[in-house]
Protein backbone atom coordinates (compact mmCIF):
# COMPACT_ATOMS: atom_id res chain seq x y z
CA UNK A 1 0.00 0.00 0.00
CA UNK A 2 1.01 3.48 -0.83
CA UNK A 3 1.93 5.86 2.26
CA UNK A 4 -0.54 8.41 1.28
CA UNK A 5 -2.08 10.81 3.55
CA UNK A 6 -0.60 8.40 6.70
CA UNK A 7 -2.22 9.85 9.30
CA UNK A 8 -4.91 11.56 7.73
CA UNK A 9 -3.68 14.85 8.20
CA UNK A 10 -2.69 17.25 5.77
CA UNK A 11 -4.75 15.27 2.99
CA UNK A 12 -6.85 17.53 2.00
CA UNK A 13 -8.77 15.37 -0.39
CA UNK A 14 -10.31 13.62 1.90
CA UNK A 15 -13.51 12.97 0.27
CA UNK A 16 -15.13 9.50 -0.32
CA UNK A 17 -13.06 8.01 -3.44
CA UNK A 18 -14.84 5.51 -5.47
CA UNK A 19 -11.93 3.21 -6.05
CA UNK A 20 -10.42 2.13 -2.62
CA UNK A 21 -12.35 3.50 -0.01
CA UNK A 22 -10.45 3.88 3.21
CA UNK A 23 -7.44 2.51 2.19
CA UNK A 24 -4.93 4.77 3.26
CA UNK A 25 -1.72 3.12 4.52
CA UNK A 26 -3.12 -0.25 5.72
CA UNK A 27 -0.02 -1.22 7.68
CA UNK A 28 0.43 -4.93 9.47
CA UNK A 29 0.94 -6.49 12.48
CA UNK A 30 1.40 -3.38 14.29
CA UNK A 31 2.03 -2.73 18.10
CA UNK A 32 -1.38 -2.10 18.64
CA UNK A 33 -2.36 -5.01 16.83
CA UNK A 34 -0.19 -7.30 18.93
CA UNK A 35 -0.96 -5.29 22.47
CA UNK A 36 -4.97 -5.03 20.85
CA UNK A 37 -4.72 -9.02 21.08
CA UNK A 38 -3.94 -9.40 24.71
CA UNK A 39 -6.57 -6.75 25.09
CA UNK A 40 -9.23 -8.98 23.67
CA UNK A 41 -8.00 -11.52 25.67
CA UNK A 42 -8.88 -9.63 29.19
CA UNK A 43 -11.42 -11.09 31.58
CA UNK A 44 -10.73 -14.63 29.71
CA UNK A 45 -9.36 -17.98 30.71
CA UNK A 46 -6.62 -19.11 28.31
CA UNK A 47 -6.18 -23.36 28.38
CA UNK A 48 -3.08 -25.71 27.35
CA UNK A 49 -4.61 -28.36 25.35
CA UNK A 50 -2.21 -31.08 23.85
CA UNK A 51 -5.16 -33.05 21.54
CA UNK A 52 -8.00 -31.13 19.12
CA UNK A 53 -10.87 -33.03 21.13
CA UNK A 54 -8.99 -31.05 24.33
CA UNK A 55 -9.36 -27.83 22.42
CA UNK A 56 -12.77 -28.09 21.35
CA UNK A 57 -13.72 -29.48 25.30
CA UNK A 58 -11.92 -25.74 26.20
CA UNK A 59 -13.76 -24.03 23.38
CA UNK A 60 -16.76 -25.28 24.39
CA UNK A 61 -16.25 -24.39 28.47
CA UNK A 62 -15.48 -20.78 27.12
CA UNK A 63 -12.10 -20.85 26.90
CA UNK A 64 -10.60 -17.77 25.22
CA UNK A 65 -7.72 -19.43 23.41
CA UNK A 66 -5.58 -22.71 24.19
CA UNK A 67 -2.26 -23.06 24.04
CA UNK A 68 -1.21 -26.20 22.25
CA UNK A 69 1.18 -28.04 23.23
CA UNK A 70 2.49 -31.90 23.57
CA UNK A 71 2.31 -32.47 27.34
CA UNK A 72 1.16 -30.36 29.99
CA UNK A 73 3.37 -29.14 32.59
CA UNK A 74 2.57 -31.57 35.25
CA UNK A 75 3.90 -34.15 32.58
CA UNK A 76 7.14 -32.35 31.46
CA UNK A 77 7.75 -32.30 35.36
CA UNK A 78 6.97 -35.92 35.48
CA UNK A 79 8.79 -37.30 32.39
CA UNK A 80 11.73 -35.06 32.99
CA UNK A 81 14.37 -34.88 29.48
CA UNK A 82 14.44 -31.74 26.75
CA UNK A 83 10.91 -30.08 26.99
CA UNK A 84 10.69 -29.06 22.77
CA UNK A 85 8.38 -26.99 20.81
CA UNK A 86 5.58 -29.25 19.86
CA UNK A 87 5.18 -30.97 16.82
CA UNK A 88 3.58 -28.47 13.87
CA UNK A 89 0.99 -31.11 12.87
CA UNK A 90 0.02 -31.15 16.27
CA UNK A 91 -0.48 -27.71 15.89
CA UNK A 92 -1.69 -27.66 12.63
CA UNK A 93 -5.08 -30.13 13.87
CA UNK A 94 -5.60 -27.65 16.87
CA UNK A 95 -5.87 -24.35 14.95
CA UNK A 96 -8.40 -26.62 12.26
CA UNK A 97 -10.36 -27.56 14.93
CA UNK A 98 -11.41 -23.95 17.02
CA UNK A 99 -12.09 -20.62 15.95
CA UNK A 100 -10.63 -18.94 19.07
CA UNK A 101 -6.74 -17.79 18.91
CA UNK A 102 -4.28 -20.61 19.16
CA UNK A 103 -0.95 -19.96 21.20
CA UNK A 104 1.86 -22.66 21.47
CA UNK A 105 5.29 -22.19 23.19
CA UNK A 106 8.79 -21.46 21.80
CA UNK A 107 11.53 -22.42 24.09
CA UNK A 108 13.69 -19.24 25.85
CA UNK A 109 15.57 -18.06 23.12
CA UNK A 110 14.81 -20.24 20.84
CA UNK A 111 14.21 -17.99 17.94
CA UNK A 112 13.90 -20.64 14.59
CA UNK A 113 11.07 -22.26 17.08
CA UNK A 114 9.49 -19.21 17.26
CA UNK A 115 10.15 -18.57 13.47
CA UNK A 116 8.14 -21.86 13.13
CA UNK A 117 5.62 -20.80 15.32
CA UNK A 118 4.70 -17.46 13.49
CA UNK A 119 4.69 -19.40 10.05
CA UNK A 120 3.07 -21.92 10.90
CA UNK A 121 0.19 -19.11 11.73
CA UNK A 122 -0.22 -19.15 15.35
CA UNK A 123 -1.65 -16.42 16.83
CA UNK A 124 0.69 -15.85 20.16
CA UNK A 125 3.94 -17.45 20.76
CA UNK A 126 4.83 -17.92 24.37
CA UNK A 127 8.78 -17.75 25.15
CA UNK A 128 8.58 -19.96 27.95
CA UNK A 129 10.19 -21.29 31.15
CA UNK A 130 7.98 -24.48 31.06
CA UNK A 131 9.79 -25.64 28.11
CA UNK A 132 14.18 -26.18 27.69
CA UNK A 133 15.84 -23.16 27.64
CA UNK A 134 17.40 -22.54 24.43
CA UNK A 135 19.90 -19.80 25.11
CA UNK A 136 20.76 -19.06 28.97
CA UNK A 137 21.79 -15.43 28.21
CA UNK A 138 19.54 -14.04 25.62
CA UNK A 139 15.75 -14.15 25.20
CA UNK A 140 14.67 -13.68 21.84
CA UNK A 141 14.00 -10.19 20.05
CA UNK A 142 10.50 -10.18 19.76
CA UNK A 143 9.91 -6.73 18.11
CA UNK A 144 11.66 -8.83 15.21
CA UNK A 145 8.12 -10.73 14.34
CA UNK A 146 4.74 -10.38 13.37
CA UNK A 147 3.39 -12.50 15.67
CA UNK A 148 2.87 -11.00 19.25
CA UNK A 149 4.57 -13.11 22.21
CA UNK A 150 3.86 -12.94 25.51
CA UNK A 151 6.29 -14.13 28.63
CA UNK A 152 6.53 -14.89 32.19
CA UNK A 153 7.84 -12.96 34.36
CA UNK A 154 8.65 -13.01 38.68
CA UNK A 155 8.62 -9.60 39.31
CA UNK A 156 8.67 -5.93 37.18
CA UNK A 157 11.98 -5.95 36.24
CA UNK A 158 12.22 -9.02 34.87
CA UNK A 159 8.53 -8.19 32.94
CA UNK A 160 9.75 -4.82 32.06
CA UNK A 161 12.90 -6.56 30.42
CA UNK A 162 10.64 -8.67 28.27
CA UNK A 163 8.60 -5.88 26.96
CA UNK A 164 11.34 -3.94 26.24
CA UNK A 165 12.42 -6.64 24.16
CA UNK A 166 8.92 -6.40 22.46
CA UNK A 167 6.44 -8.96 24.53
CA UNK A 168 2.86 -7.91 24.07
CA UNK A 169 2.05 -9.73 26.97
CA UNK A 170 3.30 -10.67 30.62
CA UNK A 171 1.68 -13.55 33.17
CA UNK A 172 3.15 -14.20 36.16
CA UNK A 173 5.28 -17.36 35.73
CA UNK A 174 3.97 -19.08 39.23
CA UNK A 175 5.38 -23.12 39.44
CA UNK A 176 3.66 -24.46 36.09
CA UNK A 177 2.50 -28.08 37.16
CA UNK A 178 2.12 -28.10 40.57
CA UNK A 179 -1.55 -27.03 40.75
CA UNK A 180 -0.03 -24.70 44.06
CA UNK A 181 -0.75 -21.39 43.41
CA UNK A 182 1.95 -20.18 45.93
CA UNK A 183 4.34 -18.89 43.48
CA UNK A 184 1.90 -17.06 41.27
CA UNK A 185 0.98 -15.24 44.17
CA UNK A 186 4.01 -14.74 44.85
CA UNK A 187 4.95 -13.14 41.51
CA UNK A 188 2.15 -11.34 40.98
CA UNK A 189 2.00 -9.35 44.36
CA UNK A 190 5.49 -8.72 43.69
CA UNK A 191 4.54 -7.14 40.16
CA UNK A 192 1.93 -5.21 41.38
CA UNK A 193 3.68 -3.39 44.88
CA UNK A 194 6.47 -2.63 42.18
CA UNK A 195 3.95 -1.08 40.02
CA UNK A 196 2.74 0.62 43.06
CA UNK A 197 6.09 2.12 44.28
CA UNK A 198 7.29 3.35 41.79
CA UNK A 199 3.60 5.15 40.99
CA UNK A 200 4.51 6.60 44.30
CA UNK A 201 7.76 7.71 44.00
CA UNK A 202 9.68 11.51 43.07
CA UNK A 203 10.89 11.29 39.65
CA UNK A 204 14.59 12.04 40.92
CA UNK A 205 14.08 8.22 42.34
CA UNK A 206 13.04 6.44 38.75
CA UNK A 207 16.60 5.88 37.18
CA UNK A 208 18.01 4.60 40.13
CA UNK A 209 14.77 2.16 40.40
CA UNK A 210 15.32 1.58 37.09
CA UNK A 211 19.03 0.86 37.72
CA UNK A 212 17.90 -1.70 40.95
CA UNK A 213 15.16 -3.60 38.89
CA UNK A 214 17.62 -3.41 35.89
CA UNK A 215 14.34 -2.10 33.82
CA UNK A 216 14.58 -0.06 30.58
CA UNK A 217 14.19 3.81 32.44
CA UNK A 218 11.59 4.78 30.10
CA UNK A 219 8.84 1.97 31.03
CA UNK A 220 9.49 2.58 34.73
CA UNK A 221 8.80 6.44 33.59
CA UNK A 222 5.26 5.07 31.92
CA UNK A 223 4.37 3.06 34.93
CA UNK A 224 5.50 6.80 36.72
CA UNK A 225 3.14 8.22 34.81
CA UNK A 226 0.26 5.90 34.11
CA UNK A 227 0.20 3.68 37.30
CA UNK A 228 -0.73 0.70 35.33
CA UNK A 229 1.90 -1.75 32.37
CA UNK A 230 2.20 -0.62 29.04
CA UNK A 231 0.62 -4.36 28.06
CA UNK A 232 -1.78 -6.56 29.80
CA UNK A 233 -0.60 -8.60 32.93
CA UNK A 234 -1.82 -12.05 33.13
CA UNK A 235 -1.43 -14.78 35.48
CA UNK A 236 -0.13 -18.34 35.11
CA UNK A 237 1.05 -21.39 36.85
CA UNK A 238 -0.26 -23.14 39.18
CA UNK A 239 -4.65 -22.52 38.89
CA UNK A 240 -6.20 -25.45 39.74
CA UNK A 241 -9.66 -24.52 41.23
CA UNK A 242 -12.10 -21.33 40.29
CA UNK A 243 -11.02 -19.68 43.72
CA UNK A 244 -7.37 -19.66 42.20
CA UNK A 245 -8.32 -18.22 39.34
CA UNK A 246 -10.37 -15.44 41.10
CA UNK A 247 -7.77 -15.25 43.40
CA UNK A 248 -5.11 -14.11 40.64
CA UNK A 249 -7.57 -11.35 39.17
CA UNK A 250 -8.85 -10.24 42.31
CA UNK A 251 -4.83 -9.28 43.03
CA UNK A 252 -3.96 -7.23 39.81
CA UNK A 253 -4.38 -10.48 37.21
CA UNK A 254 -6.23 -9.35 33.84
CA UNK A 255 -6.87 -13.02 32.52
CA UNK A 256 -5.69 -16.08 33.34
CA UNK A 257 -3.72 -19.37 31.65
CA UNK A 258 -4.62 -22.80 33.17
CA UNK A 259 -2.24 -25.44 32.48
CA UNK A 260 -2.34 -28.72 33.52
CA UNK A 261 -4.97 -27.78 36.44
CA UNK A 262 -8.15 -28.27 33.70
CA UNK A 263 -7.02 -32.00 31.98
CA UNK A 264 -5.67 -33.58 35.51
CA UNK A 265 -8.82 -32.95 36.96
CA UNK A 266 -11.57 -35.78 37.65
CA UNK A 267 -14.04 -33.53 35.26
CA UNK A 268 -12.09 -31.53 32.71
CA UNK A 269 -15.29 -29.75 31.13
CA UNK A 270 -17.18 -29.10 33.96
CA UNK A 271 -14.04 -27.55 35.59
CA UNK A 272 -13.28 -25.74 32.38
CA UNK A 273 -16.87 -24.26 32.68
CA UNK A 274 -16.29 -22.81 36.46
CA UNK A 275 -13.06 -21.34 35.76
CA UNK A 276 -14.29 -19.23 33.19
CA UNK A 277 -17.28 -18.16 34.67
CA UNK A 278 -14.71 -17.12 38.36
CA UNK A 279 -13.18 -15.30 36.45
CA UNK A 280 -15.97 -12.87 35.06
CA UNK A 281 -17.34 -12.92 38.73
CA UNK A 282 -13.92 -12.53 40.54
CA UNK A 283 -15.58 -10.21 42.63
CA UNK A 284 -18.81 -11.59 43.87
CA UNK A 285 -18.17 -14.06 46.49
CA UNK A 286 -22.36 -15.31 46.00
CA UNK A 287 -21.67 -15.98 42.75
CA UNK A 288 -18.05 -18.32 43.35
CA UNK A 289 -20.06 -20.32 46.06
CA UNK A 290 -22.47 -21.34 42.73
CA UNK A 291 -19.18 -21.91 40.76
CA UNK A 292 -17.27 -24.07 43.33
CA UNK A 293 -19.67 -25.95 44.68
CA UNK A 294 -19.30 -30.04 43.99
CA UNK A 295 -16.88 -29.83 41.31
CA UNK A 296 -15.24 -33.44 42.14
CA UNK A 297 -11.42 -33.83 42.37
CA UNK A 298 -9.04 -31.32 41.52
CA UNK A 299 -5.36 -32.16 40.01
CA UNK A 300 -3.19 -33.71 42.82
CA UNK A 301 -0.65 -30.55 43.90
CA UNK A 302 2.72 -30.40 44.84
CA UNK A 303 3.92 -28.73 48.01
CA UNK A 304 6.75 -25.88 46.13
CA UNK A 305 9.14 -27.03 49.29
CA UNK A 306 9.58 -30.49 48.54
CA UNK A 307 10.93 -29.68 45.23
CA UNK A 308 14.72 -29.49 44.67
CA UNK A 309 16.15 -26.01 43.41
CA UNK A 310 16.55 -27.88 40.25
CA UNK A 311 13.04 -28.63 39.53
CA UNK A 312 11.77 -25.04 39.84
CA UNK A 313 10.60 -23.83 36.25
CA UNK A 314 10.45 -20.22 37.54
CA UNK A 315 13.63 -19.75 37.67
CA UNK A 316 14.55 -20.13 33.82
CA UNK A 317 14.51 -16.67 32.60
CA UNK A 318 17.12 -13.99 32.54
CA UNK B 1 -34.78 13.14 28.71
CA UNK B 2 -34.41 15.30 31.16
CA UNK B 3 -32.57 18.66 30.97
CA UNK B 4 -31.55 20.66 33.76
CA UNK B 5 -30.38 24.34 33.74
CA UNK B 6 -29.57 23.37 29.96
CA UNK B 7 -27.29 20.77 30.38
CA UNK B 8 -28.04 17.29 29.74
CA UNK B 9 -26.95 14.64 32.42
CA UNK B 10 -24.30 12.34 31.69
CA UNK B 11 -25.36 9.30 29.68
CA UNK B 12 -24.89 5.98 31.87
CA UNK B 13 -23.50 3.18 29.41
CA UNK B 14 -23.08 0.11 30.67
CA UNK B 15 -20.07 -2.11 29.25
CA UNK B 16 -20.81 -5.72 29.13
CA UNK B 17 -17.64 -7.10 30.91
CA UNK B 18 -18.14 -11.08 30.14
CA UNK B 19 -14.70 -11.13 29.03
CA UNK B 20 -12.76 -8.80 25.84
CA UNK B 21 -11.57 -5.40 26.07
CA UNK B 22 -13.74 -3.97 28.17
CA UNK B 23 -11.29 -1.49 30.01
CA UNK B 24 -10.44 0.50 26.44
CA UNK B 25 -14.37 0.82 25.65
CA UNK B 26 -14.27 2.36 29.44
CA UNK B 27 -11.93 4.64 28.95
CA UNK B 28 -13.40 5.94 24.98
CA UNK B 29 -16.99 6.41 26.85
CA UNK B 30 -15.34 8.71 29.37
CA UNK B 31 -13.15 10.46 27.19
CA UNK B 32 -16.16 10.61 24.81
CA UNK B 33 -17.95 12.30 28.43
CA UNK B 34 -20.17 9.51 29.17
CA UNK B 35 -20.00 7.82 32.25
CA UNK B 36 -19.76 4.08 32.68
CA UNK B 37 -20.49 0.88 34.33
CA UNK B 38 -19.75 -2.87 33.70
CA UNK B 39 -22.43 -4.95 33.05
CA UNK B 40 -22.68 -8.77 34.62
CA UNK B 41 -25.89 -9.27 35.45
CA UNK B 42 -29.36 -9.11 33.81
CA UNK B 43 -30.28 -6.10 36.31
CA UNK B 44 -27.23 -4.14 34.92
CA UNK B 45 -28.39 -4.63 31.82
CA UNK B 46 -31.83 -2.66 32.32
CA UNK B 47 -30.33 0.45 34.40
CA UNK B 48 -27.85 1.30 31.28
CA UNK B 49 -28.60 3.91 28.96
CA UNK B 50 -26.72 2.22 25.93
CA UNK B 51 -25.02 -0.90 25.97
CA UNK B 52 -21.63 -1.70 24.41
CA UNK B 53 -20.51 -5.11 23.31
CA UNK B 54 -16.32 -4.82 23.84
CA UNK B 55 -14.35 -6.71 21.24
CA UNK B 56 -12.87 -10.52 22.82
CA UNK B 57 -13.88 -13.84 21.60
CA UNK B 58 -17.61 -14.30 20.41
CA UNK B 59 -18.09 -17.60 21.09
CA UNK B 60 -16.51 -16.84 25.13
CA UNK B 61 -18.87 -13.66 25.41
CA UNK B 62 -22.06 -15.74 23.54
CA UNK B 63 -21.72 -18.35 26.18
CA UNK B 64 -21.58 -16.46 29.11
CA UNK B 65 -24.41 -13.93 28.25
CA UNK B 66 -26.52 -17.00 27.75
CA UNK B 67 -25.18 -18.82 30.79
CA UNK B 68 -26.43 -15.68 32.87
CA UNK B 69 -29.42 -14.11 31.01
CA UNK B 70 -27.66 -11.07 29.57
CA UNK B 71 -28.99 -12.41 25.92
CA UNK B 72 -32.80 -12.22 26.85
CA UNK B 73 -31.61 -8.94 29.40
CA UNK B 74 -30.28 -7.20 25.90
CA UNK B 75 -33.00 -8.58 23.96
CA UNK B 76 -35.46 -6.60 25.91
CA UNK B 77 -33.33 -3.26 26.59
CA UNK B 78 -33.03 -3.45 22.50
CA UNK B 79 -36.71 -3.62 22.50
CA UNK B 80 -36.96 -0.82 24.60
CA UNK B 81 -35.18 1.42 22.43
CA UNK B 82 -31.33 1.52 23.84
CA UNK B 83 -28.83 1.97 21.97
CA UNK B 84 -25.87 -0.82 21.33
CA UNK B 85 -22.51 -0.66 20.08
CA UNK B 86 -20.44 -4.12 19.49
CA UNK B 87 -16.98 -3.83 18.07
CA UNK B 88 -15.64 -7.09 16.14
CA UNK B 89 -16.62 -9.93 18.80
CA UNK B 90 -19.85 -7.45 19.50
CA UNK B 91 -20.34 -6.53 15.60
CA UNK B 92 -20.53 -10.82 15.59
CA UNK B 93 -23.09 -10.79 18.35
CA UNK B 94 -25.51 -8.39 17.09
CA UNK B 95 -25.36 -10.16 13.37
CA UNK B 96 -28.61 -11.99 12.67
CA UNK B 97 -26.22 -15.03 11.14
CA UNK B 98 -22.63 -15.84 10.84
CA UNK B 99 -21.90 -16.02 6.82
CA UNK B 100 -18.61 -17.79 7.47
CA UNK B 101 -15.70 -19.17 9.97
CA UNK B 102 -18.78 -20.03 12.64
CA UNK B 103 -17.16 -22.35 15.35
CA UNK B 104 -17.92 -26.24 14.61
CA UNK B 105 -21.43 -27.37 15.68
CA UNK B 106 -22.46 -23.48 15.61
CA UNK B 107 -22.62 -20.09 17.49
CA UNK B 108 -25.73 -18.27 18.95
CA UNK B 109 -25.81 -14.55 18.03
CA UNK B 110 -28.45 -11.75 19.19
CA UNK B 111 -29.67 -11.29 15.58
CA UNK B 112 -30.14 -7.58 16.55
CA UNK B 113 -28.74 -6.53 13.12
CA UNK B 114 -29.63 -7.33 9.34
CA UNK B 115 -26.42 -8.49 8.97
CA UNK B 116 -24.41 -11.83 7.95
CA UNK B 117 -20.90 -11.36 8.81
CA UNK B 118 -17.88 -13.40 8.42
CA UNK B 119 -15.54 -14.50 11.27
CA UNK B 120 -11.48 -14.19 11.16
CA UNK B 121 -12.40 -13.01 7.77
CA UNK B 122 -8.99 -10.93 7.03
CA UNK B 123 -7.17 -14.19 8.50
CA UNK B 124 -4.87 -14.78 11.50
CA UNK B 125 -3.34 -12.36 13.84
CA UNK B 126 -0.43 -12.56 12.17
CA UNK B 127 -2.32 -10.67 9.15
CA UNK B 128 -4.18 -8.11 11.58
CA UNK B 129 -3.54 -4.81 10.35
CA UNK B 130 -4.59 -0.99 10.79
CA UNK B 131 -5.86 1.07 7.94
CA UNK B 132 -7.73 4.66 7.36
CA UNK B 133 -11.13 4.26 6.97
CA UNK B 134 -13.30 7.11 5.74
CA UNK B 135 -16.51 7.20 7.86
CA UNK B 136 -17.90 11.11 7.25
CA UNK B 137 -21.29 10.36 8.48
CA UNK B 138 -19.71 9.23 11.86
CA UNK B 139 -16.26 11.13 12.05
CA UNK B 140 -16.34 14.13 9.41
CA UNK B 141 -13.74 14.48 6.60
CA UNK B 142 -10.46 13.34 8.92
CA UNK B 143 -10.80 9.10 8.55
CA UNK B 144 -10.64 7.30 11.50
CA UNK B 145 -7.85 4.72 12.27
CA UNK B 146 -9.29 1.22 12.20
CA UNK B 147 -7.38 -1.45 14.35
CA UNK B 148 -8.76 -4.90 12.84
CA UNK B 149 -7.67 -7.59 14.95
CA UNK B 150 -8.49 -11.19 13.75
CA UNK B 151 -11.42 -9.37 12.77
CA UNK B 152 -14.87 -9.90 10.48
CA UNK B 153 -16.46 -7.83 8.09
CA UNK B 154 -19.79 -7.17 6.69
CA UNK B 155 -20.61 -9.97 4.13
CA UNK B 156 -24.82 -9.10 3.67
CA UNK B 157 -26.71 -6.44 4.93
CA UNK B 158 -30.38 -6.22 4.43
CA UNK B 159 -32.23 -2.93 3.48
CA UNK B 160 -32.94 -0.98 6.83
CA UNK B 161 -28.82 -1.61 7.26
CA UNK B 162 -26.89 1.98 6.85
CA UNK B 163 -23.14 1.49 5.49
CA UNK B 164 -21.02 4.09 6.98
CA UNK B 165 -17.39 2.72 6.83
CA UNK B 166 -15.73 0.33 4.37
CA UNK B 167 -12.32 -0.93 4.12
CA UNK B 168 -11.41 -1.64 0.47
CA UNK B 169 -14.36 -2.94 -0.47
CA UNK B 170 -15.48 -4.35 2.70
CA UNK B 171 -18.15 -2.92 4.71
CA UNK B 172 -16.76 -2.70 8.17
CA UNK B 173 -18.98 0.05 9.94
CA UNK B 174 -23.00 -0.42 9.92
CA UNK B 175 -25.87 1.26 11.71
CA UNK B 176 -29.58 -0.19 11.97
CA UNK B 177 -31.72 1.93 14.11
CA UNK B 178 -30.60 1.75 17.70
CA UNK B 179 -27.37 -0.25 16.70
CA UNK B 180 -24.15 0.64 15.88
CA UNK B 181 -20.79 -1.95 14.45
CA UNK B 182 -17.87 -2.01 13.95
CA UNK B 183 -15.64 -4.68 12.31
CA UNK B 184 -12.42 -2.73 14.09
CA UNK B 185 -11.71 -1.48 17.38
CA UNK B 186 -11.95 2.49 17.86
CA UNK B 187 -11.55 2.06 21.82
CA UNK B 188 -7.73 1.16 20.99
CA UNK B 189 -6.81 4.23 19.66
CA UNK B 190 -7.29 7.15 21.72
CA UNK B 191 -9.82 8.47 19.45
CA UNK B 192 -13.41 9.03 20.76
CA UNK B 193 -14.96 10.10 18.02
CA UNK B 194 -17.09 6.77 17.06
CA UNK B 195 -17.90 6.53 20.72
CA UNK B 196 -19.11 10.35 20.54
CA UNK B 197 -21.25 9.61 17.57
CA UNK B 198 -22.59 6.67 19.62
CA UNK B 199 -22.90 8.82 22.66
CA UNK B 200 -25.62 11.11 20.27
CA UNK B 201 -27.93 8.30 19.55
CA UNK B 202 -28.79 8.00 23.15
CA UNK B 203 -32.42 10.01 23.50
CA UNK B 204 -32.42 10.83 19.44
CA UNK B 205 -35.15 8.73 17.68
CA UNK B 206 -33.78 6.06 15.51
CA UNK B 207 -32.80 7.48 12.04
CA UNK B 208 -33.74 5.27 10.04
CA UNK B 209 -33.82 1.10 9.60
CA UNK B 210 -36.68 -0.53 10.92
CA UNK B 211 -37.57 1.65 13.46
CA UNK B 212 -37.13 0.28 16.44
CA UNK B 213 -38.09 2.87 18.72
Amino acid sequence: MAEIGANGAGSNGAATTATANGAGATEKSTWRNKVGLAEMLKGGVIMDVVTPEQAVIAEEAGASAVMALERVPADIRRDGGVARMSDPQMIKEIIAAVTIPVMAKARIGHIVEAQILQALGVDFVDESEVLTPADEQFHINKHAFKVPFVCGCRDLGEGLRRIGEGAAMIRTKGEAGTGNIVEAVRHMRSVMGGIRRIRAMDEAELMTEAKNLQAPYELVLEIHRTGKLPVPNFSAGGVATPADAALMVQLGAEAVFVGSGIFKSGDPAERAKRIVDAVTFAHDPEKLVEISTGLGEPMVGIDIRTLDEKELLAVRGW
Amino acid sequence: MVVNNGEMPRPRVGVLAMQGDYDAHVRAVEAAGGETFLVRTPDEVARADALILPGGESTTIGKLMARYGLDAAIKQAHAEGTPIYGTCAGMILLAKTIASGEKHGGQSTLGLMDIGVARNAFGRQVDSFEADIDAPRVAGTEPVRGVFIRAPYVAEAGPGVEVLGRYQDRVVLVRQGNVLASAFHPELTGDARVHTYFLKMIGAPADDGNGTT
